[in-house]
């Protein structure tokens, strides 16, 4: 009962003794929170700067459909001759049966690839990329119809012999720029052209390429051409939100996998991922950048622990006579102890304020920047009460041995010593 | 009875020898005395004083502080009774060098439960006491070595302790200062305050009501000062016999060594 007036009665006046002998002696609490300072600081740089890398890039895709992703089928590497590929390719089943399970998915088109001769009077073009897909491919890849009309949903359900064709392929077929009911020859079968559609190749870096001449056809008409079983599809979606991956995967593979008839131990024979799976791997390096400010922010914590150790043992060692003094007058072991635990987490959590600002401090700098990529650069809450918590945390740790020592000490010794 | 202590013994172990500090000990000191307990270094005179202050506690035998046996507590138990019952003076003041006088007066009510928040009327009013009402805001550094042991001695009242155990206190000051730190301690006496001090000096024992005396970690002598073997009046009127008896002789041994040194 004592105690529990006595302690937070000490506790306040610790915080006000501490604070003021921390400014007594500022240079060299600063030299002995330096550790805490560089760890703190460093999490909140790092933190916030793969925050800012991560919002660039994502922006970067968003423009080419952050939430997009592709399923293929996938012959499994480790039992190459179990199955066969018709076992393996995708089909329109399939792909109806995702759309009507997987709530992570917004909406997806199956997609028949093919490669083909198109003909457009004397003008012959050998291997040009022909795809099947359905009216739903429009959101999805939210292409630019230049000239003409997207398809609809009469072209698909009505398997009509109409085409779209990319502004590479009108220049290539030497074909209107306005479609003008003109016909082309795919694969030897005859399309009328009622749409140009703008050309979208991936960034340079991500690995686009020159673009080339394309040729979309409904997805009826494609797989009349190239009926299943012999040939399988692929599917393209949207999802519900760009970080859904994870969610989106696991329903693919159960319903997939069931559908399939996989055993618990057997390979997926069919592979989900995201656009170019860019953004689950900004994801991890984003996380990789976060386990490694955590990495660095515990480091440094112990090292700086053992700092705030070590100036806690010499404050106890030259204090000796005070605490002597402080017994004498009635301070219960429990109550010094409190004092210099009071006093090790006020160092800490002073380093941790001096980090914060210099954290903060980094970011702003990376932040003004011109037309940088960090532009986007923020500190969540969490990295900052993680730093916090783990600074505080770090003070009562390795301040409790001194305090230990300081709440045993002999009042008698302790009066006497020089 | 304020203090009542019974055949007490205190053991230390230093290395591997026994040092036996108190070889039984008894005494018993009543409500308002002032007592002066004496003794040669190594007589046991500190560690007596570190067991009636709480700070140490007898090997074997007992000691009754305001009916409560005190002997066998824990290191809380015994904070608690000397910031409630004991009020210390040392030789050395040992006030807190950061803090003002008010403050380091006030630094007990820290550790009294509920007493924090007129700790610093109370401080006020304990340096009033000592005089140094006009100090209140100065830092030891800014005091002089009486103000500093009357800061001291404030320190020691502010939480009216039953009993105000001083360790040679006037032992790190001038004979001036010393005569008005021990008039201090008469005034409080003569207010009510049961006062101990532990002292070498005979001109500071010569003070007290009663004088105890150590030697071997025993009591030989423990009578009111006019029955003391050194300065009791029995004693001074045999001397003084005996000196008229065999004249020449040099006046008073300590006169003679003051004009010597």
């Amino acid at each position: 009962m004592r105690l529990l007036i006595t302690i937070p009665q000490v506790l306040v006046q610790t915080l006000f003794l501490a604070l003021g002998q921390l400014w007594a002696n500022r240079v060299r609490a600063l030299l002995t929170t330096l550790g805490i300072v560089i760890g703190v600081a460093s999490t909140i740089a790092i933190v916030g700067g793969t925050q800012g890398l991560k919002a660039f890039v994502l922006k970067e895709f968003e423009s080419f459909g952050a939430s997009r992703f592709v399923i293929f089928p996938r012959n499994p590497r480790e039992t190459p001759n179990r199955y066969s590929p018709q076992q393996i390719q995708l089909k329109l089943r399939e792909a109806r049966l995702l759309e009507r399970t997987c709530p992570s998915i917004a909406r997806l088109t199956p997609v028949k690839s093919f490669v083909a001769q198109v003909q457009f009077g004397d003008r012959v073009e050998q291997n040009v990329r022909i795809t099947g897909m359905d009216e739903d491919w429009h959101l999805i890849e939210g292409r630019t119809i230049i000239a003409g009309r997207p398809f609809s949903r009469i072209d698909e359900e009505e398997q009509r012999a109409v085409c779209i064709v990319n502004d590479k392929a009108v220049e290539e077929l030497l074909l209107d720029k306005e479609p003008s009911s003109q016909s082309i020859l795919v694969g030897g079968r005859k399309f009328m052209v009622v749409g140009v559609v703008e050309t979208k190749t991936l960034p340079t870096i991500f690995g686009g390429g020159e673009p080339l001449s394309e040729v979309y056809i409904p997805f009826s008409a494609a797989n009349a051409m190239k009926p299943e079983p012999i040939f399988g599809l692929f599917i393209q979606g949207t999802m519900v939100s760009p970080d859904a991956f994870d969610d989106l995967e696991a329903e693919v593979r159960s319903a997939l996998r069931r559908s399939r008839e996989l055993k618990p131990d057997d390979p997926d024979t069919f592979l989900v991922r995201a656009t170019e799976q860019a953004i689950s791997s900004i994801n991890r390096v984003s996380v990789g950048l976060t386990i490694a400010a955590t990495c660095i922010v515990t480091i440094s914590l112990i090292v700086g622990g053992v700092g705030i150790m070590n100036i806690m043992l010499a404050s106890v060692s030259e204090r000796t006579r005070e605490i002597g003094l402080r017994k004498a007058v009635g301070a219960p072991p429990i109550v010094i102890l409190t004092q210099f635990l009071v006093e090790a987490v006020v160092l800490c959590l002073s380093g941790a304020l001096i980090g914060l600002l210099v954290g903060y401090g980094l970011i702003a700098g990376l932040r003004a920047i011109p037309d940088g990529p960090m532009a986007g650069a923020s500190v969540p809450g969490w990295a900052v009460a993680l730093s916090v918590g783990f600074s505080a945390f770090t003070g009562i740790a390795f301040g409790m041995f001194p305090a230990i020592k300081a709440a045993r000490l002999d009042p008698i010794e302790a009066l006497r010593h020089e | 009875m304020t203090i009542s202590i019974r055949q007490v013994e205190k053991t230390y172990i230093v290395g591997e020898e026994r040092v036996r500090a108190l070889r039984g000990v008894d005494l018993e000191i009543k409500k308002n005395e002032f007592v002066a307990i004496m003794g040669p270094s190594g007589s046991g005179k500190s560690t007596l004083m570190n067991i009636i202050g709480c700070l140490d506690q007898p090997t074997t035998g007992s000691y009754v502080l305001n009916s409560r046996r005190v002997d066998s507590l824990d290191a809380s138990a015994l904070a608690k009774v000397r910031n409630q019952e004991i009020g210390f003076v040392f030789q050395s003041f040992e006030l807190l060098s950061r803090a003002t006088a008010l403050k380091n007066v006030a630094l007990p009510l820290m550790y009294a439960p509920g007493k924090w928040f007129g700790a610093s009327k109370r401080a006020a009013e304990a340096l009033r006491r000592v005089g140094l009402a006009d100090r209140m805001d100065h830092r030891p550094n800014q005091l002089s070595g009486g103000q500093k042991q009357r800061v001291a001695i404030a320190r020691a009242l502010v939480n009216s302790p039953s009993i105000l155990l001083a360790d040679e206190p006037t032992g790190a000051l001038d004979s001036k200062t010393s005569e008005e730190i021990i008039g201090l301690f008469k005034e409080l006496h003569a207010q009510g305050q049961t006062i101990v001090v532990v002292t070498h000096e005979e001109d500071v024992a010569a003070n007290a009501e009663r004088i105890v005396r150590l030697r071997d970690g025993k009591i030989y002598s423990d009578f009111p000062r006019r029955l003391d073997p050194i300065h009791g009046e029995y004693l001074r009127a045999m001397m003084r016999q005996a000196m008229e008896l065999n004249e020449p002789v040099a006046s008073d041994p300590q006169t003679q060594q003051e004009g010597g040194a």
